[in-house]
C-alpha cells in the first residue's frame, strides 16, 4: 500500500554532494542500506509466501470447483458442495456500509480535534477515541448482541423500514442480527484508526496554509475546506484505505451480529455472512480434506480481495494526485 | 555480554534437562466441549502421579482428529467419532475411548416462558422451515392448555462447527427422512432456515434477545445460565426432561458397537433423553513410546474408575457402569 508522505520529513539531500571529501568509510551507510532493503524485501517475500501457502492449501478445492467456487452460492459441508459467492458479497457489502458510516464521522472528528476543539476537550476526546480502538473485538461483539441489536431492532430499524421500506434495501422482516448490524459494528471498529491517522495528517498541514487562506479573507469553514482538507486529501484517503483493510478482515465482532447465513439478499435487514467469519466459525471442526481446502480457499479469496482493494486504492490515489496537480498548474 | 548470553543459554538448557528428567509430558489436543472436565482430571491426576504432566489444547474436534492422525500428539479428543475415511489415513489403529456425555436442549423465548413439550416431527418441521408459526397445530398438539401466540418462529442455530450441532443434526437425520435427505449430519450443515449464532453464548444471546426465538444449546450451558428448555418425546413415546440421568440412561440402552463409534441420539428406553451424545479420547492401539503409553493407560483407567464420579459436579453425564466396564477392557488391550 502507498504510504502517506509525511510533509514534516526533512528534505532529501543529494547523497554524493559531500563525496569529494572522501570520508574514511561508507561501510555504515551501505550496511544500513542493505539492511533496510532486506527488511523491505522480507515484506514482499512474506506476502508471496502467504499467497503461495494459501493456494497450495486450497489445491483440492480449486481443482474440484474451479471458477464456480466464486460464483455459486451453496455452502454444504455434508454434500461437500462449496461456493463462496454469499461470503464475498457479505464481506464487500458489510465493509462498504462500514465505510459509509465511519468515513464522514471520522473525518469530522479529526477536523474538530485539530482545527476547532479547545485543548481540554481535545485531550479527553483523543484518549476516548484511542480507548475505543483498544476494546477487544469479542467484547464489542457481545455488546452488539446484548445492547446494540435489541436497540437497533426496536428503534432505528423500524424507523428505516417506515421511511425507506419502499426500497429493496430496507424491506423484509427485522430480526436485529443483519448485514446492517454487521456494518455498524465494523464502522465502530474502524473509526478510531481512520480518526487517528486523519488527525495526524491534518496536524501536519503547515500553518502557512491556514494563514494564507485567512489572509485572503476566508472564513473558518473555507480555510478548513480549501487550505486544510484539500491539502491533506491524499493522506486522508490513505487513512480510509487503512480502515477498509481492517474492515475486510474483521472477524469476531461481525460474526456475533451478522446472523451467519450464507445468502445473498438485497435487504440490509437480512442476515449475511463474511469470508473471515466462515473461516473462524468452521475451521476448528472441519474434518474432511475437501472441506478444509474450501475453507483455505476462502482465505485465498479474502487475500485476493484485500490486494485488489489496495490496487484500486492506488489507482484512485494517482488520479486524485494528477487531478490536483493539473488544477495547481492551471 | 557474550558470556552473559552463553551463561543464560546454559541455564535454560539445565532447567529444561532437569525438568525432562523429573517429569514426562503427555500431549493431547481436540474437542472444546469436554475441556473443563479434562482439565479437572489432569489437575487431580497430578496429585495421584506427579511424575507425569498432561498438556491439553482445546483446538476443536477437527484439529484433534488431524493431530492424532499426524502423530503430533499422544492422544486426540473428538465430539464425533472419526469417519472410516479419516481412520484409514492414520498410520495405525486408533481406538475410541468414550469419556463423558452431554445433551442438546431446545431453548426458546416466549412471553412468560411457559414449559413446553416437543416431539421429533415438530422439531424437524421447525428446523426445516415447514412449521413457521408458534400457534401451529403440531406445536399445540403436544402443549394442550398453553397459550401459543400467532407469532413467527425465529430459528437460531450454531454458526460455528461444533459437536453440539453434530448431535443435533444426527438426531434430526434419525427422526426425519426429509432432513436426512436434504441436510444430513455434520458439525456444520447447510441450514434450510434460521439465524446463526457463534458458540453457545451466541445462540443463547440471540434467543434471549429475540421474542419468538427457538434454538438449541448444550445442556450444561442451559443449566448454568438458568435458561428455560423443553421436554422432548423419546422413541418410547415418553416426554423426558434433559438431565444427566436421562443422558446416562440413553447410553445404557443404546446399541453400542465394539469399536465404540456409537451414537446415542433417539436411543430406546422410557427414561432416555433422545438428543444426547458422547465425547471421545482417541489413542493408538499400538503405542510408539512404551513409557508414555504405560502412563497414558494408567491415566485412562484412573479417569474411567475415579474420574467419572467428578463428571456430575461439572454437569457432564458419566458413562453407565455396563459401558464403562467394556471400555476398561478395551483400554487393557492397548499395546506398548
Amino acid at each position: 500500500m502507498e504510504v502517506v508522505v509525511d510533509p514534516r520529513a526533512p528534505p532529501q539531500f543529494e547523497k554524493r554532494a559531500q563525496g569529494q571529501l572522501k570520508p574514511p568509510s561508507h561501510f555504515g551507510d551501505r550496511a544500513f542500506e542493505w539492511l533496510t532493503l532486506a527488511m523491505a524485501l522480507a515484506v514482499v517475500v512474506l506476502i508471496f509466501l502467504v499467497g503461495w501457502q494459501l493456494a497450495r492449501g486450497s489445491n483440492l478445492a480449486i481443482k474440484r470447483f474451479g471458477f464456480s467456487f466464486f460464483s455459486t452460492s451453496t455452502w454444504d459441508p455434508v454434500a461437500e458442495q462449496f461456493g463462496a459467492w454469499p461470503f464475498i458479497y457479505g464481506t464487500v457489502v458489510s465493509s462498504l456500509i462500514a465505510l459509509i458510516i465511519a468515513v464522514p464521522l471520522s473525518i469530522a472528528t479529526a477536523v474538530y480535534l485539530t482545527e476547532l476543539a479547545p485543548l481540554w476537550i481535545r485531550q479527553a476526546l483523543i484518549s476516548l477515541v484511542e480507548m475505543l480502538a483498544a476494546i477487544p473485538s469479542v467484547i464489542l461483539g457481545l455488546w452488539g448482541i446484548f445492547v446494540m441489536i435489541p436497540w437497533l431492532r426496536d428503534y432505528p430499524f423500524p424507523f428505516l423500514k417506515r421511511t425507506l421500506g419502499w426500497t429493496p434495501f430496507f424491506s423484509g422482516p427485522i430480526y436485529g442480527t443483519s448485514m446492517l448490524a454487521g456494518g455498524i459494528v465494523i464502522a465502530i471498529m474502524i473509526m478510531p484508526i481512520i480518526t487517528s491517522v486523519s488527525r495526524e495528517i491534518l496536524r501536519s498541514v503547515p500553518n502557512l496554509q491556514r494563514e494564507a487562506a485567512y489572509a485572503l479573507g476566508a472564513t473558518r469553514w473555507e480555510v478548513t475546506r480549501i487550505a486544510v482538507l484539500s491539502y491533506a486529501k491524499k493522506g486522508i484517503f490513505g487513512a480510509v484505505i487503512l480502515g477498509l483493510g481492517r474492515a475486510l478482515g474483521e472477524t469476531m465482532a461481525v460474526t456475533m451480529v451478522i446472523g451467519n447465513t450464507p445468502e445473498v439478499a438485497a435487504s440490509l435487514f437480512a442476515p449475511g455472512y463474511t469470508l473471515a467469519s466462515v473461516i473462524a466459525n468452521e475451521f476448528t471442526e472441519a474434518t474432511t480434506d475437501i472441506y478444509l481446502n474450501a475453507l483455505v480457499e476462502i482465505g485465498l479469496v479474502l487475500f485476493i480481495i484485500t490486494i485488489l482493494a489496495n490496487l484500486i486504492a492506488q489507482v484512485l490515489l494517482k488520479t486524485i494526485a494528477t487531478a490536483s496537480t493539473t488544477r495547481a498548474v492551471q | 555480554m557474550q558470556t552473559f548470553f552463553a551463561g543464560f543459554c546454559g541455564l535454560l538448557l539445565l532447567a529444561g534437562a532437569g525438568k525432562a528428567h523429573a517429569q514426562m509430558t503427555i500431549n493431547g489436543a481436540g474437542a472444546t466441549f469436554p475441556y473443563p472436565i479434562y482439565s479437572k482430571w489432569f489437575d487431580e491426576y497430578a496429585k495421584v502421579d506427579p511424575s507425569v504432566r498432561f498438556n491439553y489444547q482445546s483446538i476443536g474436534s477437527g484439529g484433534g482428529q488431524k493431530q492424532i492422525t499426524a502423530q503430533t500428539v499422544d492422544f486426540g479428543a473428538s465430539d464425533g467419532p472419526m469417519s472410516d475415511e479419516n481412520l484409514a489415513k492414520a498410520p495405525g489403529k486408533i481406538l475410541h475411548i468414550p469419556t463423558v456425555a452431554g445433551a442438546d436442549v431446545v431453548a426458546y423465548n416466549l412471553p412468560g416462558n411457559p414449559a413446553l413439550k416437543f416431539d421429533a416431527e415438530t422439531i424437524a418441521g421447525v428446523f426445516l422451515g415447514n412449521i413457521k408459526k408458534w400457534n401451529d397445530p403440531k406445536i399445540a398438539a403436544t402443549n394442550p392448555g398453553t397459550n401459543l401466540p400467532d407469532q413467527e418462529i425465529v430459528v437460531v442455530h450454531r454458526s460455528d462447527g461444533s459437536g453440539t450441532t453434530y448431535i443435533w443434526t444426527d438426531y434430526l437425520s434419525k427422526v426425519s427422512p426429509e432432513w436426512k435427505q436434504k441436510v444430513g449430519t455434520n458439525t456444520s450443515v447447510n441450514w434450510p432456515t434460521g439465524l446463526g449464532g457463534k458458540g453457545n453464548e451466541g445462540v443463547a444471546g440471540q434467543i434471549k434477545q429475540t421474542p419468538g426465538a427457538l434454538g438449541y444449546v448444550e445442556l450444561i450451558y442451559a443449566i448454568q445460565n438458568k435458561m428455560p428448555y423443553a421436554e422432548v418425546k423419546n422413541s418410547a413415546g415418553k416426554f423426558v426432561k434433559p438431565s444427566l440421568e436421562s443422558i446416562t440412561a440413553a447410553m445404557a440402552t443404546a446399541q453400542i458397537p465394539d469399536d465404540f463409534r456409537f451414537s446415542i441420539t433417539n436411543a430406546p428406553g422410557e427414561e432416555s433423553y433422545p438428543i444426547a451424545g458422547a465425547t471421545w479420547l482417541l489413542v493408538y492401539e499400538q503405542q510408539k513410546d512404551a513409557a508414555k503409553g504405560k502412563k497414558l493407560v494408567e491415566f485412562l483407567k484412573w479417569a474411567l474408575n475415579k474420574g467419572e464420579s467428578m463428571a456430575k459436579d461439572l454437569d457432564y453425564a458419566p458413562l453407565p457402569d455396563s459401558l464403562r466396564d467394556r471400555v476398561l477392557k478395551r483400554v487393557d488391550e492397548i499395546k506398548m
